[in-house]
Parts: C-alpha cells; structure tokens; sequence
C-alpha cells in the first residue's frame, strides 16, 4: 500500500517536470552572420532610434565610463545583482548574431536567442505590448551601431533562482504574452499614450509596486514605489503633491523635465526624460499626458491656481524672522534661490511649497536632493543646485526639513529624518 | 577634464569632477574675482553664474558644470560697465569690499528675476549674501538704481 502510494505520487511528480520542461523549453534559434547595415533604410534607423529613445534602453544597457548599449549595467533584483546586457551587434558578446526572429522572440516572450529565459529585470512583459513594426525598426538600429565587445558581468543571483528554466514558472504565475490592443472607447492619442507607457516605456516597472516575488501588484498600478533608493512617485490620486498632475503640468514635465507647479525630473526619473524621452515627437509627449491625466483623475482640470495662491501665500515665510534660527538657516542657504515673491510663481525659482518632495510621506526624494544637488544636466537643464552634504551637518539638514516640511505644507511631521540622512549620504546617482 | 565655457571662452580642466567650481576658477584658470567666504554655501561671496543664473561656486563640484556656460564677476560686462557695477560705483557700495562681486552677480539674477524689485523682493533674493561691513542699505539703494537704469535702457532700445 505505501509503496503503491509512493510510486504513484513520484510518477506525478515526474509528470509535472516532464509538463513543466515542455512548457519552460524553448529551443535556441540559429545564429545569423553579423547583418549588413546596408540591409536598413536610413528611415527604419532613424525610427529605430526613436522606439530606442521611448524605451530610453540606453539608460540600462549602458554602464558609467563604457560604450552605449554595450550593457554591464547593475540592478539590484532584490534576489541578487542582474547586470544588463550588451546589446550592440558584436557577434560573441552582444546580439551581433541573432536574427530578426530571435530579436522578436526575447522582447515579446523574454526568451534569448539560445532559449534560455530572461530575467524579468528585462522588462519584457511591458515590452510584450510593443507592435511588430516598432521592434523590427529598434532591430534595424541596433544592428547598425558600432560592436562592442564588452565581456559579460557575473550575476549574483543565488542557485536556485539563477535556473534560468525556472523562470518559466514566474511566466506562468505573472507574464500576459501579447500585443497592445487598443481601447475602443478612448480616442486614438489616449492609445497612443497607453500604448507607449504600459509598452516600450515601461512607466509601471518604477511606479508600481511589486510583491515578493518581483512581479508588478495589478491591483495596485501605479501606487509608487521606491527604485535604487528614490521614490518613483503615485501617479494615482494617491500622488501627494499639492497642485494637480494636470494634463497641461504632465506635458510640461515630460518635455522639459521640469514644471514649475511640482519639480524636477531626477535620479531614475531623469535619463528617463533627458536620455529617452526627449527625443519623441511633441504628440507623443501629449499623449502620454493625455494618458497620465486620465490615470491621475484629472482630465478636464486645466489651472492649478488654488494651489499656487497657497503656495505663494508661504513662500515668503522666514524672510525677515531674525529670532528663529531655522528661519535664519533657510535664508542663508535656500531663500535666494527659492523664494517667489510679488505674487509670480517662476519656474527658473522652484517653489518648495508646490515640490512634490516636500510632500510625500517618504522623505528620501527630499534629502538626496539637499545633500547631492542636481548638476546643470539633470532636473530642469540650465538651473543647477549644489548639495549641502558634508557643508551643513546632519542637524542642520534635520532642522531645516523639518522647518519647511512645517511652514510649506500641512503633513505631519517626516519621522526618523536623521537615520535616513545617514543612509543617504554616499547615493549621489548618476542621474543627478 | 572637464570642458564648459568661463566668461565666453572655453576651457578644460584638470581637476577632479568633485572639486568646488570655486578653487577651479581661482586656482587653476587663475580668476580671483570670485571669492571664498564660509566654504559652506551659506555667505553668498563665491556666487557666480552657471547657465546665466546665479549659483554658489564653493560647494558646485566641477563636474556638474560639464558643458555650461560660467559666468563671474569679470565676465559679468566686458568693460565693467554693467549696470549693476556703475550704480554700485555711484552710491560707494563697498567698505573693505571682499563681498562684493558675490552682491552683484546675485543682484543680477534678481533684475532678471525681478526687473522692478520690490523690498520684499530684495530681501528674500538677496538675504543669503552677507555683507560684515552692513552695506545692506547702500547695496539695496544701488539695486534700485540699476534696475531703473536698465528700464530706462531698454525704454529706449
């Protein structure tokens, strides 16, 4: 009896590996000689290069001081470091020898030319959206840039995570294979808007939250969560900021990277805007607003001017208040660069009491600005901040949050301000 | 390296990305205009302009300065003829004079910010530069001045 119990249930087990290496198995696809780059037309390149700029694939597959899309990029899973790969067309290091068919394959199925699965640090399952004719032209521009040989990086992800057949089952649990398909009931530049952020800009991979397995929680699209240590803000009604995420706002932010009514584009944000999106047509730049406004409650909403009035009615705060010391280490350090008086809110001086930072519950955003700054190239390009880390103390970066935090909105106070501040310390990110 | 352009001309630096804009401009391309006051971004004297907007170049690594235009106070008019420097001449502004050039590159962002300053304009733009002398008053009336000048400048094209 036992042993009939046994045997039957080691022959079901064998039945489901055999059923799972039959689903997981994807067999390799033929190595293609390097493609000829006088198979493109300059058109498909150029194209090319737009679709690679909407999905600011640069931003991952490069790392600091090498080639462009010669990868080694670090990210770290959570499970382990996953170093992005080459993507140049050197045929030993890069995809130099994978043909149209297997380019296809990895960004709709997130399988590499040799079969094996990739990790979803690639964000195949937005990319899974991405129309056949957009991915053939970003093959085309690929192809065409310079090789790169650049050698592979040693991942850290743990036995058994790093079976790469493993991660079949992740597909199973949470990947939708499957083309963009359009939303009958909303205009053409609303899907046009949908189309590129849930797809090739993958706007959800930061801002929504994952659960412990590193897959996206559908319930909560959206809701924010915090990427390499910066907040990747709510883009819900759950967004913290004071004046409204109206369409107008978002176009002007996703353009400029900067809006007077919230902020600055800036750490992960910033080559998102500065390195990818950019480069896209204006139209598209309305509709991912379009997209955003819908998603954020506020299609229809065209002025801010509440918010700004309040915003303005406490930017002078402290200007004179020669008693309070904080007020003291906000002028000497802040006020001539962010205050707005005579009732005019200036972009060229970012209004604290509108930046989104001052009001999230998290205050990382906040404090990695204060201590590190934003160079010439980051955040709204043409105005540059230098960080006070190592010039002002920790003490003085407490009281002065806490003092704006007070006086510039009507959240309670940031909590544990000082711990954070230490953590922060040595983070200046590259986008910055 | 690093590669941006000081007062027109462009120039290329040995000095490691960290390294304030401030000893950069003073030490190895040899500006003494700018000058050092606290070291901690809290006394306005090293304040130059980066990008046409006044910034304060002692805590400003160099690095984030790649590719911008820097301004300081030599290359504030290429005479020295700027409006803000000949209302600073007419009402005597200066004592000993360190803080100065920090005073006027600041107060040009406010003009342009603020082309007919208010009080209250003045004081929150100009209240991080310190002045251990007290010239607050000459330096708020030189302010008036200038902006009137340039309204009056361009009033008449």
């Amino acid at each position: 009896m036992l042993k009939r119990i046994l045997l039957s249930t080691a022959a079901t087990a064998a039945a489901l590996a055999l059923g799972f290496l039959i689903f997981a198995w994807r067999s390799a696809i033929a190595e293609v000689s390097p493609v000829a780059v006088a198979e493109f037309s300059p058109e498909e390149i150029e194209a090319g290069e737009l679709v690679a700029r909407a999905g600011y694939c640069a931003t991952c597959h490069t790392v600091a001081g090498h080639a462009a899309y010669a990868g080694g990029y670090p990210m770290d899973t959570g499970f382990g470091i996953v170093h992005s790969t080459n993507i140049t067309p050197d045929p030993d290091t890069g995809i130099g020898s994978w043909s149209l068919e297997a380019f296809r394959r990895s960004m709709h199925e997130g399988v590499a030319r040799d079969g094996s699965h990739l990790f979803p640090a690639f964000p195949y399952d937005h990319f899974t959206l991405t129309s056949d004719a957009d991915i053939d032209v970003l093959y085309a521009y690929l192809m065409t840039l310079d090789p790169q040989p650049e050698p592979e990086f040693a991942n850290t992800v743990p036995f058994p995570l790093n079976i790469r057949l493993l991660q079949a089952g992740w597909k199973l649990l949470f990947f939708d294979e499957g083309r963009y398909q359009p939303d009958p009931a909303q205009s053409d530049i609303w899907n046009r808007g949908a189309y590129l952020a849930e797809g090739l800009t993958h706007c959800a991979a930061c801002h929504t939250p994952r659960n412990i397995l590193g897959a996206r929680i559908a319930s909560q699209a959206y809701d924010g969560a915090l990427v390499e240590d910066w907040v990747a803000p709510a883009l819900t009604r759950a967004n913290m900021a004071p004046a409204d995420w109206t369409e107008d706002a978002l176009y002007t932010y996703l353009r400029d990277g900067a809006n007077a009514t919230h902020g600055v584009a800036l750490g992960t944000m910033g080559p998102v805007i500065h390195e990818g999106l950019m480069a896209l047509p204006d139209t598209d730049i309305h509709a991912l607003a379009i997209y955003f406004a819908d998603i954020a409650g506020t299609s229809g909403v065209t002025a801010n001017s509440a918010a700004v009035a309040a915003a303005l009615d406490v930017s002078a705060i402290g200007l004179v208040e020669q008693q309070n010391a904080d007020a003291r280490l906000y002028n000497a350090a802040c006020s001539s660069c962010h205050s707005n008086t005579s009732g005019v809110l200036l972009t060229a001086r970012p209004e604290l009491a509108l930046n989104s930072t001052l009001w999230m519950d998290d205050p990382t955003n906040f404090l990695r600005v204060v201590l590190h700054g934003v160079s010439l190239q980051a955040g709204d390009p043409g105005l540059i901040m230098p960080g006070f880390a190592g010039r002002l103390s920790d003490d003085d970066i407490v009281r002065l949050s806490n003092y704006l935090r007070e006086t510039r909105t009507d959240r309670p106070p940031w909590a544990d301000l000082a711990a954070r501040i230490e953590e922060l310390h040595g983070d200046r990110a590259t986008g910055q | 390296m690093t590669t941006f352009r000081l007062n027109g001309q462009e120039v290329t630096v040995r000095a490691a990305p960290d390294t304030p804009l401030m000893w950069v401009i003073r030490d190895e391309l040899g500006l003494t205009g700018t000058k050092f006051g606290c070291g901690i971004g809290l006394c306005g004297a090293c304040t130059l302009h980066v990008a046409g907007r006044s910034t304060r170049s002692c805590i400003t690594p160099v690095g984030d300065v790649a590719g911008g235009e820097v301004t300081t106070i030599e290359g504030l008019d290429p005479e020295g003829q700027h409006p803000l420097q000949l209302a600073w001449i007419a009402h005597q502004v200066p004592q000993c004079g360190y803080c100065q050039s920090g005073q006027i590159m600041k107060a040009a962002t406010l003009l342009k910010d603020y082309p007919a300053p208010t009080d209250a304009d003045i004081t929150a733009v100009m209240a991080g530069n310190l002045c251990r002398c007290m010239t607050y008053l000459r330096i708020r009336a030189a302010i008036k001045t200038a902006a009137a000048a340039m309204a009056e400048r361009a009033e008449n094209g």
